[in-house]
């Protein structure tokens, strides 16, 4: 299939009952779809429901209403209302996700956060550990770090464990939320070019890029999402 | 994905008396997966890993456990000696206090082999050094093998029960909070290890506790209790980042950011 990603008419809202049960909407009628070897960038402004969108995507968030379409190993799952061990299992072989922040776990090295996502899919270790050590190089991440646990590293140390953790697999479906934030020119660079070899593999990548240069260097489209805001709709 | 549920729970309750101990709990539990039951004391989740694991029988409800013969067994009609056998063999239940887990006058050895000999192994050099190589596994130094788990700190103490538990390849393995009242650096420590064991044995597991941190670390999916019900439960990524029931977005926002 040519669009692994389809979302069709997505709607989001915040309860918070601990502040009088307020509700926030964030977004509805979400629809859009990616297509392979495109990278769709979420554009607006902070606030406007863009990562509330990707964690949505990812299953961190749940969906009121509307469906989330993934073309996983030759059927269709609806995330919007997939059970967990259906999220758990296209997101190891299907969906990728780089989040601003890396989860740090205690006591495990850079190296090894990194080759996770092969080791899941059942990779053996020494190979899982060649293509870290190779992106980690390729990021410029200074080799006598590798084997310390990240929760020490500077933000853009940890960025850049966080970019080489999400682009070590073949998954055919990439989230990007903001990947390049904390990054200096020469490894925005390092990044852009990932991403266009990740487009010439046929990976569907959607992200969030705040940097002009970066977002004009890798979106085929950009998606307006205050298009989708209830606060628009209501001005 | 495998096929089949290893556990299937359906309409699980226990009473104390008038009292509700927990109450219409229904779910499954796959193979590979962990399960987190959190909540405060007294919401009825140890009650619950109780009625699961057989220590208590529920009030009212039915617990199936697929056999390794392929067959499900409601674990209420199993006749008691081969329910021992299974939790001595193909379950491990780590208690929050090591020493109700293990045997405390016998060298660390013996509490590992013990569990070797319930499955038949009779072979002494056998049972000592796969009891070796377990204490390895564990980050104990090979030369407190015959040292009793008396003269162990809380933390060792933890890690020898894990290997007690695991020794027999269990397929399930109960905890009930495993890092309470441990440090937080050999809280750290234990969580690693269990993380890793856990990946490296494709266990299923199900995790009483009340820190949400240990959740996240080492969960699939979380089920949040209060008053002796269920009442969220979901992926755990989903439960913690978007909480949709008060008393879980008060927990969460509990959470003391360091």
């Amino acid at each position: 299939m040519a669009t692994p990603l389809v979302v069709s008419e997505v709607a989001k809202s915040f309860t918070m009952h601990l502040r009088d049960g307020i509700t926030l909407p964030v977004v509805s009628g979400v629809s859009f779809s990616v297509k392979k070897g495109e990278c769709v960038v979420l554009g607006g402004p902070s606030g406007v429901g863009k990562s509330s969108i990707l964690k949505m995507l990812y299953g961190n968030y749940a969906v009121d209403a509307g469906q989330i379409l993934i073309e996983h190993q030759g059927h269709l799952v609806d995330l919007a209302t997939a059970v967990p061990r259906a999220v758990l299992e296209v997101r190891r072989d299907t969906l990728g996700y780089v989040s601003q922040f890396l989860r740090v776990v205690p006591r495990v090295s850079a190296l090894d956060v990194v080759a996770e996502p092969l080791l899941a899919r059942g990779v053996a270790q020494d190979e899982a550990r060649a293509k870290a050590s190779e992106l980690l190089a390729k990021l410029n991440l200074p080799r006598e770090l590798w084997q310390l646990p990240p929760a020490t590293f500077s933000g853009g140390e940890q960025q850049r464990v966080n970019i080489a953790r999400g682009f070590i697999t073949d998954h055919v479906i990439l989230l990007l939320d903001e990947p390049t934030a904390s990054l200096d020119a020469k490894n925005r660079r390092v990044v852009v070019e990932m991403i266009a070899a990740k487009k010439a593999e046929g990976v569907a990548l959607l992200g969030i890029f705040h940097d002009e240069e970066v977002r004009d260097a890798v979106a085929d489209r950009i998606l307006d999402v205050s298009a989708f805001s209830p606060r628009k709709a209501a001005a | 994905m495998s096929a089949v549920p290893l556990l299937k729970v359906n309409d699980v309750s226990k009473f104390y008396g008038s009292r509700i101990g927990c109450r219409n709990v229904s779910f499954e539990l796959w193979p590979g997966e962990v399960l987190a039951i959190v909540g405060e004391s007294g919401s009825g989740k140890t009650t619950l890993l109780s009625c699961l694991s057989t220590r208590l029988m529920p009030t009212s409800g039915v617990v199936e456990y697929h056999m390794r013969d392929g067959q499900y067994r409601d674990l209420a009609r199993m006749g008691e000696a081969e329910r021992r056998f299974l939790m001595r063999t193909d379950w491990g239940f780590v208690h929050q206090n090591p020493a109700d887990g293990l045997r405390m006058t016998v060298s660390a050895g013996a509490n590992v082999g013990e569990r070797l000999m319930a499955v038949g192994d009779r072979h002494y050099g056998n049972i000592r050094a796969t009891a070796a190589d377990w204490l390895r596994r564990v980050e104990i130094e090979e030369d407190r093998i015959d040292d009793q788990p008396r003269a162990f700190s809380g933390g060792m103490r933890q890690r020898l029960q894990i290997a007690r538990n695991l020794v027999t390849s269990p397929r399930l393995v109960f905890m009930d909070e495993p890092t309470g009242g441990l440090d937080v650096s050999v809280q750290a420590r234990l969580l690693d290890l269990v993380r890793g064991l856990v990946h490296d044995l494709g266990l299923s597991a199900i995790i009483v506790t009340h820190d949400l941190a240990v959740a996240r670390l080492l969960s699939h999916r979380m089920m949040v209790m209060k008053d002796g019900l269920v009442i969220e439960q979901g992926l755990t990524d989903r439960v913690l980042d978007d909480p949709r029931e008060p008393y879980t977005q008060l927990l969460v926002s509990s959470i003391l950011q360091v």
